[in-house]
């Protein structure tokens, strides 16, 4: 299984797991309990998301928090932003064609 | 010229699609043409630093298509699809494959719509259905890889280079 953000956010539960946390720091129990997964699930959701790095586990006396890395998230928001601009130079060339198109066809109907 | 029209992705978490929207400042027929005419297609398909060559271009009901991207360091990118249904002006449904990418047989379908607006323009919206998240992920992502790229061409610039021909 891929250990990378995409895989992390492909999740329901893990984007729900974000989100609780993403304000403030929760405990397992404190996350689970707004589940209807059974405890383990969490866990290994938890796992999964601390293996690609959108959780970091902190200790406060006793307590471990799951804290929230959302720096990584922006990796996704890059991912998608390049793959616009990607089909965007194509559409720029294409505005740029339809143009010349539109000054051709006009021309024609001018002849007429 | 401002891009007042921008390119839309939508590709939520968890999904098997990608959808892309955007419009432009001409009418509906004009807009299906450059997608469907095969001198028109090579003057605006694919990235700018990588050549295109369609070898087999049949925009219609059971047509075949075969592209060839060529980067200045020699590699090369196949990619290939069957025309599903070709629509004049509204819809063109196709098939699409990246050869080889990750291997054979992971194949995308892709909807296109034509819809006109006021004012003598056109939204296009482009639907790519993947078999699994994971190619649809992966072709997200072989997008950014060819994306990067030296020279960015501003907009203004290939306006004026296409009208100074």
């Amino acid at each position: 299984m891929r250990r990378d953000v995409f895989q992390a956010i492909a999740d329901p539960t893990r984007r729900e797991i974000i989100n609780l946390i993403a304000f403030e720091s929760l405990n397992l129990n404190a996350i689970a309990e707004n589940f209807d997964v059974s405890r383990p699930a969490i866990s290994q959701h938890i796992k999964i998301l601390t293996e690609c790095g959108l959780i970091v586990i902190k200790k406060q006396g006793r307590e471990r928090y799951c804290a929230a890395q959302l720096q990584k998230l922006n990796e996704v928001y890059d991912w998608l932003e390049k793959y616009r601009q990607f089909w965007d130079e194509s559409f720029s060339a294409l505005d740029g064609l339809l143009e010349q198109m539109k000054i051709k066809s006009k021309k024609h109907s001018k002849k007429k | 010229m401002a891009t007042k029209n921008q390119t839309k992705i939508t590709a939520e978490p968890g999904k098997h699609e990608v959808i892309i929207t955007r419009e432009f400042d001409a009418p509906r027929e004009l807009v299906f043409k450059a997608f469907t005419d095969p001198k028109l297609v090579t003057q605006w398909w694919g990235p700018r630093y990588l050549k295109t060559t369609l070898k087999t271009f049949e925009p219609k009901n059971g047509g075949n298509w075969n592209f060839i991207q060529t980067a200045p360091d020699g590699r090369s990118f196949h990619f290939h699809g069957v025309f599903h249904e070709v629509l004049a002006p509204e819809r063109i449904i196709q098939t699409f494959e990246f050869d080889d990418h990750p291997e054979k047989g992971h194949v995308a379908m892709e909807t296109a719509k034509f819809e006109s607006l006021p004012g003598d323009r056109t939204r296009v919206t482009r639907q790519y259905v993947f078999q699994t998240v994971a190619d649809r992920d992966s072709m997200i992502q072989s997008g950014m890889e060819k994306g990067v790229y030296e020279g960015n061409e501003r907009l203004d610039e290939i306006f004026e280079k296409q009208l100074v021909k």
